[in-house]
């Protein structure tokens, strides 16, 4: 008894020279004790890590309780869902809500330390915005001289992404219907507000109309009055299945500078990854960013949307068939009056012409995708 | 980069255990990581569970005195939930193929390990915590994890005194020790 009571005041000794709060006497003291006593100096060392242990258990528990919390009340805002897919409307509600929302990181924090954060935050992130400006004022810039030369009216063009919002990811996508519909890949899209630019560098606001994780493809519309419907589209999207072996490119914008690019490859094979049959597997270089470009053959049908590659295997690559464009509508259109009115283009225009006459035909209509999050 | 910067300040915040910076990191990167489990034959739950693991590998590797983030907030959460998740799918013997979004990765292998060691110093202390019994569990909990102060564990458990209660706290963390040393020598 005597023995642990002896450990206790130890235990207590050491501690208090750990956290600081002995008087600088008896940390002297103790000091020596430390040097003269191996046992003693073993003690520390133990009881010193120990309680580093203990620290790191408690911070990973309140961790742990943070992060149920967070996703409790980000499922409730719709702003995560879990396997909410079999009700079209809690899709509608759950979309309606990512617009009507703002992220959390507002000024409204409660700690000092939330305050500064979200000080910076909103400090630095229109300089994210000037930065892409910086790259699209060069495109700019060479478009006005071109529009000079011709002696057109020049417009004033700024950057479409509001000053406060910033850029999450991107990647590729192109119009199914000249009214304004893009499609792409859900993937593409992580945060909840987008923006199209296209092959010249002229940016749209558009507006993401359903978004399905599941099948991996996501709609948007453009919404903005810079943009002019196009009457037909030069290619058309096919119905049935490619053939193997099919010479097959696409166009994409995997480089950061915006830049449209051409990827030529073929048909491998019927099914996708692991014999899913809505997938192609192409033999082709794909790049992060070409996700969402359209994957057309040798008359100018588009037979799929780029999506996925295999990390394994060097230059094999998916893409979903676009017949599932097709279903993609059917399915959705009961819940969005504007997806009954899209009429999917059923002609090509590009067959028998030389390739460089189809891309050229076809870039303008390929957007890069950039998907931000709307912040005030 | 100013981007970079402003990654930074998450990631501090993050450190700092500041709920904002939390939810805004969380929310940015959910949804990639809940696509790619379930694309890769994984449900729900175990999208959740590998995404928050995740986090808590980036929490923790923020706190570490060292700490530095050579890539962008959402290539490392996707590269840890990918290693993750396969290791988790070899485990479950479901698949050895892989496919994935086209995201960047990088290198992730010597965090892991580190995160690993972390994994299982927690289920000791857990463990030590779950053997000790009450009234010594709910006193060191009380203590250490709701950092309550000695007079209010003082009243809760029923000491007729602060002092008596730290000397009850004393003698249950030395019995924890005990514990937990018992099987943290045995992993070394």
């Amino acid at each position: 008894m005597n023995n642990m009571n002896e450990d206790v005041l130890m235990l207590q000794a050491i501690e208090r020279y750990l956290d600081g709060s002995m008087l600088p006497d008896e940390k002297a003291y103790f000091e020596q004790l430390r040097k003269n006593t191996p046992e003693i100096d073993q003690m520390v060392v133990e009881h010193s890590m120990f309680l580093h242990q203990m620290d790191a258990f408690t911070n990973r528990v309140h961790f742990k309780h943070d992060l149920h919390q967070i996703h409790s009340k980000l499922l409730l805002q719709g702003d995560i869902n879990e396997g909410g897919e079999t009700n079209f409307k809690g899709k509608v509600i759950q979309l309606y809500q990512r617009y009507k929302r703002d992220i959390a990181i507002a000024a409204s924090a409660g700690g000092v330390i939330a305050l500064v954060i979200s000080g910076i935050i909103s400090y630095f992130t229109p300089a994210v915005n000037n930065s892409k400006l910086q790259q699209l004022s060069v495109d700019i810039a060479s478009i006005k001289m071109n529009q000079q030369v011709q002696g057109s009216i020049i417009n004033e063009v700024k950057s479409k992404l509001p000053a406060n919002a910033s850029l999450i990811s991107g990647g590729s996508g192109f119009l199914i219907d000249g009214k304004g519909y893009i499609i792409t890949n859900a993937h593409v899209l992580k945060g909840n507000s987008a923006i199209v630019v296209n092959n010249e560098g002229q940016e749209f606001k558009a507006d993401i109309v359903v978004m399905d994780a599941k099948k991996d493809l996501a709609l948007l519309k453009i919404n903005d009055d810079d943009f002019k419907v196009v009457k037909s589209l030069p290619f058309s999207i096919d119905k049935s299945n490619a053939d193997l072996g099919e010479e097959i490119f696409t166009l994409g914008y995997p480089r950061d500078d915006n830049t449209l690019t051409y990827i030529q490859g073929s048909l491998s094979a019927q099914s996708g990854f692991h014999g899913d049959t809505l997938s192609y597997q192409i033999q082709t270089n794909s790049n992060p960013g070409n996700s969402g470009g359209p994957v057309l053959n040798k008359n100018g049908e588009v037979i799929g949307i780029l999506s996925s590659r295999q990390t394994q295997a060097d230059g094999v690559t998916f893409a979903i068939k676009s017949k599932n464009i097709y279903s993609f509508i059917e399915e959705y259109r009961d819940i969005d009056t504007t997806i009954r009115k899209i009429k999917l283009s059923q002609t090509t225009s590009l067959k028998g012409k030389a390739r460089e006459n189809q891309v050229k035909k076809v870039e303008g209509f390929v957007y890069s995708v950039k998907a931000y999050n709307k912040a005030k | 980069m100013k981007a970079e910067i402003n990654e930074q300040a998450l990631l501090k915040g993050l450190a700092n255990n500041d709920t904002k910076a939390i939810e805004a990191i969380y929310k940015m990167n959910f949804n990639m990581v809940q696509n790619f489990v379930i694309n890769n034959n994984g449900s729900y739950d175990e999208a959740r569970d590998i995404f928050q693991e995740a986090m808590i590998a980036l929490y923790e590797k923020a706190q570490s005195e060292s700490f530095v983030l050579t890539c962008k907030i959402n290539t490392y959460v996707y590269s840890i939930c990918r290693r993750l998740w396969l290791k988790r799918l070899q485990q479950l013997g479901k698949y050895h193929n892989q496919i994935d979004s086209l995201e960047e990765t990088v290198q992730v292998e010597e965090d892991l390990e580190i995160h690993e060691k972390r994994n299982a110093d927690f289920e000791i202390m857990e463990r030590a915590m779950g053997s000790l019994g009450e009234p010594c569990k709910g006193l060191l909990e009380g203590y250490y994890v709701k950092k309550m102060d000695m007079q209010a564990l003082a009243k809760e458990f029923g000491y007729t005194n602060a002092d008596n209660a730290k000397n009850q706290k004393y003698k249950c963390l030395m019995r924890l020790k005990k514990l937990f040393f018992a099987q943290y020598n045995i992993g070394e």
